[in-house]
């Protein structure tokens, strides 16, 4: 349009500007990402090749003199038809979303709520004493809780029970393994979500709490209406995030269950790749077993990841770039 | 309603927000309360809404005491400078959130909904979310939800300061006529004195947490209680000037060096024999003349209408004059200033009280 009116020669002019500008931006856009496209790669898509170059080999300590067998997709064959292959498909899925809802979303949003209409001192101190858990060194962590919940004269747990006459004293461990897998891991995790939630509810303007308690809303009306629908963003990341984060976390589990009590009680999928590949009896490493395990984990997740996006809709989330093209 | 404030004091610590602030505002009325920003109009305002409990003092809706009602039930309506729109609801939900928490049935929801949108202009803009919208709707939006309740009492936050000059003109008239319309007892908090001029029944004037002077427009402008309340009344503000008043020949002067002017004796005599008095004159009461008080011209403002001229009368006296822009006057320019006494103010300079409206 412009170009008619400017004449053929000046349109042909800005037409060979506007393609080294846009030659430019592109170039640009490119070197922004480039760090974190470099990352991405090193970190995340090489090693899943090689997992996944691994996990086709029968790769192992006991066969160590004659490595790197090829043998195809064997070890999957191995993997779905192990007898426990459902059972820790289960745990790893109601390991994930009892955390999950109980703690690193649930709990974590009813902390920074009850924070968020408390006292601000309070409620920093409040905030950094729940951290600490996150900054202990797991294994110290675990052996409290261990601690915790052992039969007499050691458990604290069962201390104040006999204070209010339960006679019935266990080692809790055995006795509930779920429920303290999922909380000890919860007690760590909620934590994240905690901090996550309390900034964005203090980045809320104040006017719209006035605005909506002087329309006539309730406390609770106000968190249903304004504060918990405004929370959209960051509820779906630390879903999505910590989803991801607790499919490969087992670390705990190790410390506390090592997936017992019994026959994988409580084993979940990172703690099988983790056994078979690193972990396993007379010091026989599974490698290329192991590896198959962790692939297909990288596969859930991958999975989880893209439906998660799907659901929440990020891409709606994602705002036009605010930085004008170079 | 009625609604009277008594004593009415915010503390936060040793820190006042608002001070033993006592008034009273008639049914029907709209009272601006105005001052320079953390004087502590919106302090009072929010204790007026609920949202802050007064540290002492009463706060009566007619006869009733609501201190302890919670926002909810005192039926106001309020307008804020951001707007503080739900960002997340559309401009029906917005507008209809107050009727939704009251419970309304729907369909009386609905039509009480569209009708305030219908009246605010907006009813075209619905499903929109505040976003989409310019700040002129945004405002009129927030409008909407505050009336849409039939309140018994607005508050407005500056609710124009947000908006760009001429909306902020045409705003003004509209807030006006509707409050008019709907003789809905309001209180309207600016930092801008045109606004409050223009728009109030009466005028609060504050300054830190404390009421200075509460009155109507006319009354604040023409009988200044304070050096304080005359700068900060009309636009441009009051001119000063250090002078004695004598009794000369039956006659009042307010003199200083070259500059003396006969003032009538109903307030020179008010003046007089108080040493060095603070003499106050409004712009628009001081006129470049044949004869009268020498000075040169020290800066002209073109304001379109008027040129505003300031003039040294001394070293240290200078005067601000509204001027015919056809007199072409420059800078530098030997001018004769002619004083409108009869609107002449004498103010103490120590303790910053009128002499004449004590």
């Amino acid at each position: 349009m412009a170009e008619t009116v400017v004449g053929a020669e000046a349109g042909v002019a800005r037409a060979q500007t506007s393609r080294w500008a846009q030659i430019k931006a592109t170039v640009g856009a490119w070197s922004f990402m480039s760090p974190a496209i470099f990352l991405v790669l090193v970190f995340f898509f090489i090693p899943a090749i090689l997992l996944f170059v691994l996990s086709m080999t029968d790769l192992a300590s006991s066969n160590f003199s004659d490595p790197w067998t090829y043998i195809g997709l064997e070890n999957y064959r191995r993997l779905f038809s192990d007898r426990f292959f459902p059972k820790i498909l289960r745990n790893t899925f109601k390991y994930v979303f009892l955390t999950l809802g109980f703690f690193n979303v649930g709990l974590a949003l009813v902390l920074a709520l009850l924070t968020s209409h408390i006292n601000r001192r309070a409620s920093f101190l409040f905030r950094l004493l729940w951290l600490l858990p996150r900054i202990t060194p797991s294994v110290v962590y675990i052996v409290m809780w261990r601690r915790f919940v052992q039969t007499p004269p050691y458990g604290i747990i069962n201390w104040f029970l006999s204070m209010f006459g339960v006679e019935r004293q266990p080692y809790w461990l055995t006795e509930m393994p779920w429920l303290f897998v999922v909380l000890v891991n919860g007690f760590v995790g909620a934590s994240f979500g905690m901090i996550i939630f309390t900034s964005a509810i203090e980045a809320i303007p104040k006017d719209l709490f006035t605005a909506a308690k002087v329309d006539g809303a309730s406390s609770w009306q106000i968190i249903r209406d304004i504060t918990l629908p405004l929370l959209r963003w960051p509820l779906l990341f630390v879903t999505t995030y910590q989803t991801l984060s607790l499919l490969v976390s087992f670390e705990y589990i190790l410390l506390l269950t090592q997936g017992g009590p019994g026959l994988y009680t409580t084993e979940v999928w990172a703690l099988t790749a983790y056994k078979r590949a690193l972990k396993t009896y007379f010091g026989s490493h599974a490698w290329g077993y192991g590896a198959a395990w962790g692939f297909i984990l990288v596969i859930i997740g991958v999975v989880m990841s893209v439906v998660y996006l799907r659901v929440f809709r990020f891409d709606e989330l994602v705002q036009e770039p605010k930085i004008d093209v170079l | 309603m009625k609604v009277e404030l008594e004593n009415l004091t915010k503390r936060w610590g040793d820190v006042f927000g608002a001070d033993s602030i006592d008034l009273e505002i008639t049914d029907g009325e709209l009272v601006a309360f105005l001052g320079p920003s953390g004087c502590g109009k919106t302090t009072t305002l929010l204790m007026v809404a609920g949202i802050y409990k007064p540290t002492e003092g009463v706060i009566r809706f007619d006869e009733r005491v609501v201190n302890h009602v919670a926002p909810k039930d005192r039926n106001v309506g309020m307008v804020f400078q951001s707007y503080a729109l739900y960002p997340h609801m559309t401009v029906f939900r917005n507008i209809s959130y107050p009727l939704k928490l009251k419970k309304v049935p729907q369909e009386e929801m609905q039509r009480r909904t569209q009708q305030v949108a219908d009246m605010m202009g907006i009813g075209h803009l619905m499903d929109r979310k505040p976003a989409q919208l310019s700040g002129g709707q945004q405002q009129r939006v927030a409008l909407g939800r505050a009336l849409v309740k039939e309140p018994d009492l607005l508050l407005f936050d500056e609710p124009l300061s947000n908006l760009d000059a001429r909306l902020r003109l045409s705003m003004r008239g509209e807030i006006k006529r509707l409050q008019l319309e709907l003789g809905i007892t309001s209180i309207y908090v600016t930092h801008d004195q045109v606004e409050a001029m223009t728009m109030a029944d009466r005028i609060a004037v504050m300054r830190e947490g404390k009421l200075l002077a509460y009155g109507s427009p006319e009354e604040l402008y023409d009988r200044p209680r304070t050096l304080f309340i005359g700068g900060f009344v009309g636009n441009p503000p009051m001119n000063f000037v250090d002078v004695e008043v004598v009794q000369e020949n039956g006659a009042y002067h307010a003199r200083r060096g070259g500059f003396d002017v006969v003032v009538p004796p109903e307030r020179g005599g008010q003046a007089a024999g108080h040493g060095t008095v603070i003499f106050g004159i409004r712009p628009e009461d001081v006129a470049i003349a044949d004869d009268g008080v020498p000075g040169e011209i020290y800066v002209v403002e073109p304001l379109g209408r008027d040129d505003l001229i300031d003039v040294r009368m001394d070293e240290e006296a200078r005067v601000h004059v509204l001027a015919d822009p056809a007199l072409g006057l420059r800078i530098g320019d030997n001018v004769k200033l002619r004083f409108n006494t009869d609107e002449a103010q004498f103010f103490d300079p120590e303790t910053e009280q009128s002499l004449l409206w004590a």
